[in-house]
């Protein structure tokens, strides 16, 4: 029989498959090889990531999710690639802690980079054990076979041949691997099977269809929120209305018209059981609680810049200097400068979290979430049920899409620890204002430019400087207490990372600093401002001043902003993508903004680049300004994208497309709200993002295919130098220099007094 | 906050047998009749498709037509829709095959996480019913207010134009 990719009937096996063998047509084996049962899920294994069906066909084991990017078909295409299966014969199980090895979750943009890097690795080791077995079947040598379609095959005579499915179909691979000692992202496996060369690929390159695209359309697949366990109750947690308070008494009287509550409490954190949905969600709102009196821990979002400038320094860092900064500066003809400001944002994801903690009553427990990285989220949530993390398996379902370190993980500690309390099975879902109000959010920052330039003209010294909050109050691997809202609720010790970062890029100055500063965090204990991972951390913030200062920089220096570009860019692939996006685009040169103005429309055109993580991207915006109301519109947007090697372009495409959109939308719409007392970004109102009379009137994407270079990241990239080229269209559409993000009707609209 | 008005009302008798007629099934449940619909379809008829996203009619996630009409089930009281035929994403196909809006969106490869795709597929179901050949700016008119996070706008667009040339 084939290997079910249903996760219900994989449930069945409690985390073992277990296959009959069945060959097909009935033809005897004339060897056997392989192991029976599936050898233990370990790293060193090739088991642990490719099987092959008793019809031929595969299934690969993915220790990281996709979340609608298409990574896992790219990983299963470069699988398929290396075992020479048609795509459609390839099955992939992603995000299972009971099916694969922990590669990290979505993490990064490494989905395809390091992840089906790795099973590409393992799947041509697979190919290779696949041809031993095959000379000994055939009895010819190793070197006189060839792989193809799924068949081992005589390079003399095609007539001799044996397929993949009677060699070892239905059995698990019995070797092993060289395993690099990393789990989570870094994961690496090698054997002796080499990958192939690019010449000869057939499945990369292509682009198929995604397999969940269909589910979802027609509502058929499950989400988290659909899963439902036995003897199940529903759970809604209850935040404080100050931040840092915690709840002194509860009123049990206040909900006992609902038939079944239960109120759970353990220090600062405070939730409601009931059997039925609704009645926990009218007990959540009836149940009168007296919380303790703190102080209001924020200065309130209006003066975050100035409480940034004025923080103490916690920890600093930096990239390391190029040549004698002080001494250009000193020596410099001009000096310009700017400082821009990034507020606190939110993930808002589209759902609030939810998560299903299942109690097998044997010591085990089940984790359903849609957190980005089950292996790690089951952890934390074992943490959280007292129990050692190999006795909770982890199951990802598809959640509302995840871009970094949203409210899924708090989701799936809290239900963790709502099921040890109660003893029941739980699933939770949060409100909206608990998911927009207290997700962990991308951190507010202040970033200083400054240029030194000589007395012709040329800019001799850069220096670049970030001060804010770290990216890393909670960590993205959710699998510690301290890195959860139920732990931190709870008083387990924190353990934050003080971390920072500088802009990626390639300028070639001759004197160049970048540094950062990082401050205490507002409130250091279960802050709904707690800095964390939100899509390219930091990236937007820090490359919208990059960016716009080096725009600023080659107005200065009398330069049109992509020549300035193509003069100092060092490396041929940076200088690859600004030109492709300029010229697609058809870029019009010019050296101060041009102001183009008809009625009350002003139209401009802005350009900037970054490089993440190897992948390099350059963004042409075209907006039209309302001098009336303030009001930007992206109408054009060009990107230009190289991230090595394309596995599958039309999925490439459209996570480039969902990069434009959501960063259209950070730049645009996006800053969270807080008074003293509490987040006031609650909801889809307080938290506005883009609205489909918003989204731009064209999109063009030039996708620049480097076979020879390993695939880097595509789901964060755009995102990068995006706020940059809005601010600098605007910029070129009106005279204003907007510096600080989100560039609202107001704001823009300030700009032109 | 999240459906105040239904959840305050106060009743004597808390839970009532309801008539529902959804996808072309009648159905009675027992339910408070203050409950907003979309806890009905999901909790009392199993229902997947709609999706609770804010509780605030704000998103769209939870959206079924209601004669025909996209609405938003998170914020209607269960108690309104007797009488009244409720049409979820699942029930717009027909003879097992999907509806050329859904078509489209599979054409056009449009969701990435799919989280909010009631309120889209629906609403452009709508709109296609009363105006078969819409303007790029009668879509974006129609589907404003909707919300996406993972920025599949610009793709939803081309999907709905495809569906109107279906």
């Amino acid at each position: 029989m084939n290997i079910q990719v249903n996760r219900r009937s994989l449930l069945a096996g409690a985390g073992a498959l277990s296959v009959s063998v069945v060959l097909p047509g009935g033809k005897a084996r004339a060897a056997v090889f392989g192991a029976d049962k599936r050898p233990p899920l370990i790293p060193q294994n090739l088991s642990s990531y490719v099987s092959i069906n008793a019809d031929g066909s595969a299934v690969c084991y993915w220790g990281k999710m996709d979340m609608g990017q298409g990574t896992d078909l790219g990983s299963a295409q470069m699988v398929a690639e290396e075992l020479d299966l048609p795509i459609e014969r390839v099955a992939i199980l992603q995000g299972d802690t009971g099916t694969s090895v922990n590669q990290g979750g979505a993490s990064g943009s490494t989905g395809i980079q390091m992840g089906g890097t790795a099973l590409a690795s393992a799947a041509a080791e697979a190919r290779f054990q696949l041809v031993q077995m095959g000379s000994k079947h055939l009895n010819i040598p190793a070197d006189q076979l060839r792989t193809e379609n799924g068949a081992v095959i005589s390079k003399a005579d095609a007539a001799k041949k044996v397929t993949y499915g009677e060699l070892i179909g239905g059995r698990w691979f019995d070797t092993q691997l060289e395993w690099n000692n990393q789990i989570g992202n870094a994961l690496f496996v090698k054997g002796a099977g080499t990958r192939k060369p690019v010449a000869e690929h057939k499945v990369i390159g292509t682009s198929p269809l995604r397999r969940d695209v269909p589910p979802k359309v027609t509502g058929s697949g499950d989400f988290v929120v659909d899963i439902k366990v036995p003897g199940m109750v529903h759970a809604r947690v209850i935040r404080p209305p100050v931040a840092g308070a915690s709840p002194v008494s509860v009123d049990e009287g206040s909900v006992k018209d609902i038939p079944g509550v239960q109120i759970v409490r353990e220090q600062a954190f405070l939730a409601v059981v009931a059997p039925r949905e609704y009645d926990v969600v009218k007990a959540a709102r009836q149940l009168k609680v007296t919380w303790s009196d703190v102080k209001p821990p924020f200065p309130g979002n209006a003066k975050i810049y100035d409480h940034i400038r004025a923080a103490p320094v916690l920890m600093k860092g930096g990239d390391k200097p190029v040549g004698d900064v002080e001494a250009a500066f000193r020596n410099a003809a001009k000096v310009i400068e700017a400082t821009y400001e990034w507020p606190f944002q939110s993930h808002a994801s589209m759902g609030p979290a939810c998560a299903v903690v299942e109690l097998k009553g044997n010591g085990e427990a089940v984790l359903y979430t849609g957190s980005q990285k089950p292996h790690f989220t089951a952890e934390g949530a074992a943490a959280m049920l007292g129990l050692p993390k190999d006795k909770v398996r982890g199951i990802w379902v598809p959640g509302p899409g995840c871009y970094g370190r949203n409210d899924a993980g708090d989701a799936a500690a809290d239900a963790g620890l709502i099921a040890k309390l109660t003893g029941k099975s739980v699933r939770l879902i949060y409100s909206r204002a608990d998911a927009t109000g207290w997700d962990p959010k991308g951190p507010a920052s202040v970033h200083k430019a400054r240029a030194a330039i000589d007395k012709d003209g040329n800019v001799t010294a850069w220096d670049f400087g970030s001060k804010g909050f770290s990216r890393l109050d909670v960590n993205s691997n959710e699998s510690a207490p301290h890195d959860n809202l139920a732990g931190q609720m709870t008083g387990v010790a924190l353990k934050p990372t003080h971390i920072f970062n500088t802009p990626e890029e390639s300028y070639g100055f001759a004197n160049k600093r970048k540094t950062w500063e990082t401050i205490p965090p507002l409130l250091d204990r279960a802050s709904p401002l707690r800095g964390a991972h939100l899509r390219d951390p930091l990236g937007p913030q820090i490359h919208f001043a990059s960016e716009s200062f080096i725009d600023e920089a080659a107005f200065a220096t009398n330069t049109d902003p992509v020549a300035f570009r193509m003069k100092h860019l060092k490396e041929p692939r940076d200088l690859a993508v600004v030109k492709a996006a300029a010229d697609k685009a058809g870029w019009q040169p010019r050296t101060a903004a041009r102001k183009q103005q008809t009625g009350d429309v002003a139209r401009g055109q802005g350009v900037a680049y970054a490089q993440r993580n190897g992948t390099r991207v350059a963004v042409v915006a075209e907006v039209e300004v309302n001098v009336r109301s303030g009001k930007v519109w992206a109408r054009k947007v060009t990107v230009a994208h190289d991230c090595g090697i394309i596995i599958n372009p039309k999925q490439l495409t459209m996570t480039i497309e969902g990069n434009i959109a959501q960063s259209l939308s950070r730049c645009l719409h996006e800053e969270v709200k807080f008074n003293d007392k509490n987040v006031t970004s609650v909801d889809w109102e307080t938290y506005p993002i883009l609205d489909m009379v918003e989204a731009p009137e064209s999109v063009e994407i030039v996708l620049i295919n480097m076979p020879n270079i390993a695939p880097s990241g595509a789901g964060e990239g755009t995102m990068r130098p995006f706020a940059a080229a809005v601010a600098n269209a605007i910029y070129d559409a009106t005279g204003v220099r907007i510096r600080q993000a989100p560039f609202t009707p107001e704001r823009v609209k300030a700009g032109f007094v | 906050m999240e459906g105040d008005a239904p959840v305050c009302r106060k009743r004597r008798d808390p839970v009532a047998k309801i008539d529902l007629n959804v996808d072309g099934k009648a159905h009675v449940i027992d339910a408070d009749p203050a409950m907003p619909l979309l806890y009905a379809l999901r909790d009392d008829l199993g229902l997947k498709n709609p999706r609770f996203g804010c509780g605030l009619a704000q998103c769209g996630a939870c959206t079924v037509l209601v004669d025909g009409v996209p609405m938003r089930s998170c914020v209607m009281p269960v108690e309104s829709m007797t009488g009244r035929k409720v049409t979820t994403l699942a029930g717009i196909q027909k003879d097992g095959k999907p509806h050329k809006v859904q078509q489209a969106f599979i054409d056009e490869q449009v969701p990435q996480c799919g989280y909010c795709l009631n309120g889209w597929v629906m609403t452009s179901v709508a709109l296609l019913e009363s105006n078969p050949q819409p303007t790029d700016a009668q879509i974006r008119e129609a589907l404003t207010g909707l919300k996406c996070r993972c920025g599949t706008h610009i793709s939803m667009l081309r999907a709905v134009k495809r569906a109107a040339q279906a």
